[in-house]
């Protein structure tokens, strides 16, 4: 590895979500990053990236945040974010909350051109190949919304998971909205329950033991359903099967699995 | 026609549980998509395609004053008349006068959403006149007393079983006993019954999927041929259309269509496509005596120059909502006006009010499949968004999401008491969920636990742990020297 001094500095943003329900995500991020050979530190002064307030139409508050955000981050080399909608947020938002002639402009465009979602940073950035973790058992993979249509997310998630030895098998259009959008799923909660319950029935019929994605708001939204039905599947942040931390309770269970 | 977006949550509710409508939506899903993609993936230059059309269109808007008026010039040329209305008022009393003169009794009418827009239908029947629709979809609506649920799909919201029943009772001097149980039948009957009323009409009046500046003609597609004879067959013809339909010429409809259908339907072309221009010349075998277009604005125009202004390039194909999931599940009529679906959360509020289809941007989870495969890349989500900021702005979003979002981001912006706010979440839904790894019932989110749990936080939350970490291993390293 080279001397610290020629690494990557790289930002971590966790995400309020992982920081509130799935710790394990951010560490997983941290090791995956560190093993990949960055530096990483976890600045304090981060919160959300202000997705509520954006997609709500709170335009003040949703600026605020975002200038919380990028300066709190902009002295790193590379901002890497175990989330596809977070990391969108940055990368294709932001520079469009601030008027051309605004000075925050450059810096949100400057923020937003070094901001990556966790695993296309490793694959796309950093060319890792294999992340060294070892899995057996077999996977299905949802494309969540941001990852895939704002930055593009596909194949390299399959790519990481297929050589840790998992097999994937594919579910019915897992293109397709989980039905989470956030706050959507707050305003709307029977529209959204209607949509989730479709998806847990392709995830389901998939036969996978576990399914996984990329954000952990997709991930609560599934696994919350399914525990519902009473399904056996299990579900995990790709992040925890890629750094090999898969072996803690999934989500939505407790140590002695589910209850 | 009347609005009842205001009621979108119940009416969404109850689509929610109507499983009739739900066995019927299915369709969309399993029909469409896959013969979208396959069309498309058939035609390489698809996506080139898609920039040219949403450059022609952009192109034209620019210059709308410009086409406008030399598609009026063409039409008249061509023995045609162009009336402009500013509102639905004007439209329809446009149209009352037209079939007065000829001393209409019989209308028949081609798919038009802009009739729906102006409740043209109800106006013909107050005036004593037999409006007929003559798409197949539409005349299924009709005879229901209901009106179209997705604007290239009437009848989308219906199972055929559904529409047996109801040619059974409409349809009662034919014979009982017939079998209704294929759509072919059920087309062939409808051809039967309207075959009559195209004879009798004496006004047809159908909308147009193009006005060409070039040579004044109006260009419609359809898969049943009903346009045509509503066309050709009165002794005058109406085209109802809106201003953002003109394009410069007929090489522009050539790139257009190519995208249309596919996107549509996934054809490569509509079974018809017609090119009208103007009324029957001396010499002619057929056609219609008096050819007029009423170019209907209702809002449309005041939307150039804004952030709506790209919407103006929809060319009405339907896929965004034959592939949004929102719209899987709610069919159309829970939008409660003509137009339903991503182009309907953006375009209604345009046309009636943001205080009132509010909850139109507001249903959508943004999960952007809709501005994907939009084939004049219109952005959708970005004008839902802006729907909502003028929303904020006017604060007619409810006080409770207002003072929530507020709050919220008061503390968010508060790094400190946000993370020991976070703490105690974390402990509060690690005790409701009692050791189970999951709440069954939110206190305070009852409804979103009312179809799923909610999975409990691990425990701690990343910010103290990882702090806990880093105070660890510098301990660690300062033994070590
Ligand atoms: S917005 Fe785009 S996808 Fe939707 S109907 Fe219009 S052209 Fe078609």
């Amino acid at each position: 590895m080279p001397p610290v001094a020629k690494r990557l500095r790289v930002g971590l943003f966790v995400t309020c979500l992982v920081d509130l329900f799935r710790p394990t995500v951010g560490f997983a991020a941290v090791k995956l990053l560190e093993d990949a050979g960055c530096v990483v530190e976890v600045p304090e002064g981060q919160t959300c990236c202000g997705q509520p307030a954006y997609n709500n139409g709170d335009v003040a508050d949703a600026k605020k945040l975002a200038q919380n955000v990028i300066a709190t981050f902009e002295g790193f080399d590379r901002v890497v974010v175990p989330s596809g909608s977070c990391a969108g947020m940055i990368v294709r938002h932001y520079p469009t909350l601030f008027e051309a002639s605004d000075p925050w402009r450059r810096r949100a465009e400057a923020l937003a051109a070094k901001t990556h979602e966790l695993v296309s940073f490793l694959t796309d950035v950093l060319g890792v190949e294999t992340t060294g973790a070892k899995y057996s058992g077999t996977v299905t993979y949802h494309d969540s919304c941001s990852g895939l249509r704002e930055l593009g997310i596909r194949e390299q998630p399959r790519k990481l998971l297929k050589a840790t030895g998992a097999e994937i098998v594919e579910m019915k259009d897992s293109d397709v909205c989980c039905g989470f959008g956030g706050t959507f799923s707050v305003k709307y909660p029977e529209i959204s329950g209607t949509i989730v319950d479709k998806k847990a029935v392709t995830i389901e019929a998939s036969g996978a033991e576990t399914l996984v994605a990329g954000d952990l708001g997709c991930l609560v939204n599934m696994a919350g359903r399914l525990s519902r039905r009473g399904a056996r599947t299990r579900v995990r942040h790709v992040a925890e099967i890629l750094a090999g931390m898969a072996d803690g309770p999934a989500i939505g269970e407790t140590r002695g699995g589910r209850k | 026609m009347k609005i009842t977006s205001p009621d979108f949550e119940r009416k969404a509710s109850k689509a929610l549980h109507d499983p009739m409508l739900q066995k019927a939506l299915s369709n969309i899903e399993k029909g469409f998509i896959a013969k979208r993609i396959k069309a498309a993936a058939a035609l390489p230059e698809f996506d080139d395609l898609r920039d040219r059309a949403r450059d022609i269109k952009n192109h034209t808007l620019e210059r709308l004053d410009l086409y406008l008026e030399a598609f009026e010039r063409r039409v008249q040329a061509a023995g045609g008349e162009v009336h402009w209305a500013e509102t639905p008022d004007d439209a329809r009393a446009i149209i009352a006068d037209i079939c007065k003169r000829v001393g209409a009794r019989t209308v028949t009418k081609g798919k038009s959403m802009i009739s729906e827009e102006i409740a043209l239908n109800e106006h013909l029947e107050s005036l004593g006149l037999e409006p007929v629709e003559t798409d197949l979809g539409e005349y299924i609506v009709q005879i229901r007393g209901e009106y179209p649920s997705h604007i290239i799909a009437p009848a989308v919201h219906l199972t055929k079983e559904q529409v047996a029943d109801d040619f059974r009772r409409v349809h009662g001097h034919l014979d009982a006993k017939r079998d209704l149980t294929e759509p072919t039948t059920l087309l062939g009957e409808a051809r039967t019954v309207l075959r009559e009323k195209f004879i009798a009409a004496d006004v047809g009046i159908t909308g147009a999927n193009f006005l060409v500046a070039e040579t004044g003609s109006v260009v419609l597609v359809t898969n049943e041929g009903n346009g045509d004879l509503t066309q050709t067959l009165p002794k005058a013809t109406i085209v109802l259309a809106t201003p953002e339909k003109v394009v410069p010429t007929l090489e522009d409809v050539d790139t257009m269509l190519r995208l249309l259908a596919r996107s549509a339907t996934g054809q490569d072309l509509s079974v018809y496509t017609t090119f009208a221009t103007g009324a029957k010349r001396p010499g002619d075998p057929d056609g219609p005596a008096e050819f007029h277009v009423v170019l209907l604005d209702n809002g449309r125009t005041a939307m150039l120059g804004t952030e709506f202004q790209d919407m103006l390039r929809c060319i009405r194909c339907g896929t965004c909502i034959n592939h949004c999931p929102v719209y899987h599940v709610l069919g159309g009529h829970a939008y409660g006006w003509v137009y339903p679906g991503p182009m309907g959360a953006v375009l209604t509020p345009t046309l009636v009010g943001i205080d009132k289809a509010g909850h139109l941007p507001n249903a959508s989870s943004f999960c952007g499949r809709c501005e994907d495969v939009c084939p004049m890349r219109i952005p959708l989500p970005r004008m839902m968004r802006a729907w909502r900021n003028r929303e904020f702005e006017r604060a007619l979003n409810p006080a409770v999401t207002r003072f929530g979002l507020r709050a919220w981001a008061f503390l968010a912006a508060r790094p400190q008491i946000y993370h020991k706010i976070n703490r105690i979440a974390s402990l509060v839904l690690s005790g409701l969920a009692a050791g189970r790894g999951r709440i069954r019932k939110l206190p305070f989110a009852g409804s979103w636990t009312s179809v799923r749990d909610m999975p409990a936080p691990e425990g701690g939350t990343f910010q103290e742990l990882w702090k806990e970490r880093r105070a660890a291993s510098t301990t660690e390293s300062s033994k070590a020297h």
